[in-house]
């Protein structure tokens, strides 16, 4: 295989067919399993602290003030220094905790965090397991965010955790129908649940942001949702319920549950990236970079606009988020569901597609929001200056 | 409230917010019992930073006590520091002088826009909008706290209002400083309208919650922003001016529906009407002495005496018995953050945890008043 | 402007309803019968023309021979304040009647007085003590309270 930084991660073959005459064939299997984590970490690590530097320096930005500063130059080595800090906290283990399960959750919300990179195609052949049932795989394991969550807030024996937990509980439950629906329609265009075949499906047509903007938004609301972002990280308000699930834990064992969170979003980052926005390919003029370098370029793009919603808004409240998931985007899913399955059976042109269903989603968007948003709310005008007549 | 009739049965959870909590304003507690995420019942528990301010004045001479007031409600020491000179002035019939009290009308009125950028940056804080409108509101309270520090030396309890007038005369660049701020402060509070106002999660965490009917307002005996939002026109500076409030022009907003989202909005339009005031009095400002001629411990008549004046916070009210000594024999306050308190319970209750910590924060209190 | 009665007014509109009800009248402000403090305040608060149904606040002040607690009452429509007292006596337990079923506003400010100053709001339906805790020895606003030392007082239990 040759060097090249474009198609560098071929590496992973020539070694395994390097290896092939020594070792027997399910060895060779693990090697070329191991060799694909190893490249994941290399990704992940450095992202882990290059992510949360970001998210501090960009917030210091929307913030008006600097962010870290002092640690290194620019500050880029604060993230090394917040995790020396936190290694080196004390992990208390409250009193009436159930100590298996508190102990269990922060190893166990790593599991799925890092599952998820299993599927996603960092290149036309980088791919740790290009599952047949790849988006699929995803969801699932992305679902199983809960899990952990909930042990988490149970077994705290704390009563803000206790909130956090069953706020996390009706959320995630609730903005997983949203988020499955919004990719059911974009695999209706693909016809593959392969993640690989879905960005090489936008090779050849437009990338899916333009055919599916409806179920862009769905995904988008429902991801943001379920990773417990503001404007909707009510599982963990901290005005609220002090940290939610978390409020127990500290040291090591909170800075996993800190750590899988930039994981998760940068999991959810690559995965816009690569369905909606063409994964790994270019922007058709900038071939030069090579592919892995365009597809990592897209995830630090969409964190920034995650980083940039939570600098911005302010929390909704629970009932609020709940009824944004099943009276808004639940029956504009179903509806971009049903125009995308008759544009599929018409076999319309991409083209076409694009137009109606950017014209669908503009119209929907508008229009179910006037429909049932809370527009009094909305368009309510108050006057301050006093009328009621002045006391004498 | 809970569920008696259903299969499952459930059970109301006690949570103490607080004593040391996000929202808390400092440490108080609320305890509250919760159905599901439904508030249900709310008892409110102070004294966590009670430090006996009235006794501790009793030992003191009357000019004494003044920086004691500096660290009741410790976001607008300069209107505390008023309303105790007030009333030290009204016991012991001290003359003010004329330029004194218009510089007192700009501090009173440059500490209101700093204490409400202040509450309106804690209120977003509280809605979870994650610090980003507290950072910029406090880009403009600091530069108050910059011309505060130009007139009096300090940056958070100034101690600059005396019996009698002011401590000193102002600086000569105090003025063009002023003028700059205010000029720019309109504009600053056009661009939070801008991106605040209209925005639909506020509007929907706001509108609506937290309501204090106006006669309930009235007999809990809320007063400020708390009480003209729920439209009562009731404001000290017009129906009762003290110092010189009656020279100026100026408007005093009232809201309709006493809801979290008036509170929000009448803070936001008085920060305008507090801009024009210190714009008028600037404008007017008399040359001539700042302080009256007084002895160095003020002994006053026997007799009491009451002055209220109207802070960021509401009525705030100094009542003081003078035995003929040098110490007085009483320093009562009424403490408008703790009095606003009052109908707390009727306003969360039947509302969900996360709009409990948005009324609260509506009220906008300071715990070091609250507690004394 | 905000007219506040004096004492001769505040007298002579007390007197019209209760003529044997006065106990002093002072330069800007009255001193009623105890006992018909409930009465009274009923009276100033439903009255057409005087309706003062703003409490400004409560205070009260140790005399040594007696305690004095000051009601600030307001009138927010007809914009007049007036200025009642009430004495208590004897210093084991002074009794005031309560007014926090005229005025909820009353509800903080007389526990607040009960706790610092030891005076007993009769017929308050939560008197308890508010800034300090249950158990605290003495009140500290009154002139007889003299040392607070830390090792004499248990901490708050609660």
């Amino acid at each position: 295989m040759n060097g090249d930084i474009h198609n560098f991660f071929n590496i992973d073959g020539a070694i395994v067919s390097a290896l092939s005459g020594i070792l027997p064939a399910w060895a060779l299997v693990i090697v070329a399993g191991l060799i694909g984590i190893i490249a994941l970490l290399v990704f992940l690590v450095p992202s882990q602290l290059a992510t949360i530097w970001i998210e501090r320096k960009l917030i210091g930005r929307f913030q008006i003030r600097y962010g870290p500063n002092r640690v290194g130059l620019f500050g880029l080595l604060q993230p090394l220094a917040d995790a020396v800090k936190i290694v080196g906290k004390e992990s208390i283990t409250p009193a009436g905790v159930d100590k298996w399960v508190f102990w269990l959750a922060p190893i166990v919300t790593f599991i799925p965090a890092l599952l998820v990179y299993a599927v996603i195609p960092f290149g036309p052949n980088l791919i740790l397991a290009d599952l047949d049932i790849g988006i699929l795989y995803l969801i699932s394991i992305s679902s199983l965010g809960v899990i952990p969550v909930f042990m988490a807030g149970w077994s705290s024996n704390n009563k803000y955790a206790l909130l956090g937990a069953m706020r996390s509980v009706a959320q995630m439950v609730s903005y997983e129908i949203p988020l499955v629906l919004s990719i059911i329609s974009v695999v209706m265009m693909t016809g593959s649940l392969k993640i690989g075949e879905m960005v090489s499906f936008q090779a050849d047509n437009l990338w899916m942001f333009l055919l599916q903007p409806l179920a862009l938004l769905i995904f988008f609301i429902s991801a943001s949702a379920e990773l417990n972002r503001t404007p909707m990280d009510i599982v963990e308000g901290e005005s609220e319920i002090i940290a939610g699930y978390h409020t127990e834990y500290s040291g090591f064992k909170f800075s996993m549950f800190y750590v899988a969170e930039y994981t998760n979003v940068l999991a959810v980052s690559a995965i816009l990236s690569a369905v909606f926005f063409g994964g790994w390919l270019s922007a058709p003029i900038l071939d030069l970079l090579p592919a892995w370098l365009w597809f990592i370029a897209k995830i630090y793009f969409f964190f920034c606009v995650f980083v940039w919603i939570r600098a911005t808004l302010p929390r909704m409240r629970a009932d609020q988020l709940m009824g944004l998931a099943w009276k808004f985007l639940l029956p504009l899913a179903l509806v971009n569901i049903l125009v995308t399955g008759i544009e599929v059976y018409m076999n319309l042109h991409p083209l076409l597609i694009s137009f109606i269903n950017i014209a669908l989603a503009i119209g929907l968007v508008a229009g179910w929001s006037e429909l049932i948003g809370n527009r009094a709310v909305r368009n309510e005008r108050r006057q301050y200056i006093p009328v009621v007549p002045v006391v004498r | 409230m809970v569920a008696q009739d259903s299969a499952i049965k459930t059970q109301p959870i006690v949570i103490n917010m607080g004593p040391q909590h996000p929202s808390t304003h400092g440490v108080f507690r609320l305890r509250l019992v919760l159905d599901g995420e439904t508030v249900i019942d709310v008892e409110p528990v102070f004294g966590y930073l009670h430090r006996s301010k009235e006794k501790l004045e009793e030992e003191r001479t009357y000019l004494q006590t003044l920086p004691i007031t500096d660290r009741m409600d410790y976001l607008s020491s300069m209107t505390n520091n008023l309303g105790c000179s007030m009333a030290i002035e009204k016991l012991a019939n001290i003359p003010v002088p004329e330029r004194a009290q218009y510089l007192r009308v700009i501090m009173a009125e440059l500490t209101r826009i700093s204490s409400h950028c202040f509450a309106q940056g804690m209120q977003l804080q509280e809605m979870g909008a994650w610090a980003t409108p507290l950072m910029y509101f406090i880009r403009e309270r600091e530069k108050i706290i910059d011309l505060f520090e130009m007139v009096s030396g300090a940056r958070l309890t100034f101690n600059y209002i005396r019996p009698g007038g002011v401590s000193q005369d102002i600086p000569p660049e105090f003025i063009p400083a002023c003028y700059k701020f205010i000029d720019e402060m309109p504009g600053y509070i056009d661009e939070y309208e801008q991106l605040l106002v209209q925005n639909e999660i506020l509007r929907s965490r706001t509108m609506g919650v937290g309501v204090l009917p106006r006669d309930l307002a009235i007999n809990s005996g809320a007063s400020g922003p708390v009480l003209r939002a729920s439209g009562i026109n009731w404001d000290l500076r017009k129906q009762d001016p003290y110092l010189v409030y009656d020279r100026f022009d100026f408007d005093v907003p009232v809201g309709q529906h006493g809801d979290t989202y008036d509170r929000f909005m009448v803070r936001m339009y008085e920060m305008r009407e507090s801009v024009k005031i210190v714009r008028q009095a600037l404008d007017q400002l008399p040359p001539g002495p700042v302080t009256a001629n007084l002895p160095i411990v003020i002994i006053p008549p026997p007799g009491d005496a009451y002055a209220h004046i109207e802070t960021a916070r509401g009525t705030l009210g100094f009542y003081m018995v003078s035995d003929g000594g040098a110490n007085p024999w009483r320093f009562h306050v009424r403490a408008p953050s703790l009095i606003n308190l009052t109908a707390l319970r009727e306003m969360i209750i039947g509302h969900k945890v996360a709009d409990t910590v948005v009324i609260f924060g509506s009220i906008d209190i300071v715990l070091g008043e609250v507690d004394r | 402007m905000t007219k506040e009665l004096d004492g001769l007014t505040a007298a002579e509109i007390v007197a019209r309803s209760f003529p044997d009800g006065i106990v002093e009248v002072l330069a800007s402000s009255i001193v009623i019968r105890t006992d018909l403090l409930a009465e009274v305040a009923r009276y100033l608060h439903d009255t057409p023309g005087l309706s003062f149904n703003y409490l400004e606040g409560i205070a009260s002040v140790d005399y040594i021979d007696y305690f004095e607690v000051v009601y600030n009452l307001v009138s927010l429509e007809e914009n007049h304040s007036m200025v009642i007292k009430v004495q208590a006596y004897g210093r084991e337990k002074p009794e005031v009647p309560s007014v926090v079923s005229i005025w909820k506003t009353a509800d903080f400010q007389e526990r607040e007085e009960y706790d610092l100053m030891g005076i007993v709001f009769t017929g308050h339906p939560n008197l308890k003590r508010i800034m300090l805790w249950e158990g605290f020895p003495g009140h500290p606003l009154r002139k007889d309270f003299l040392e607070f030392d830390h090792r004499n007082i248990a901490p708050a239990g609660d």
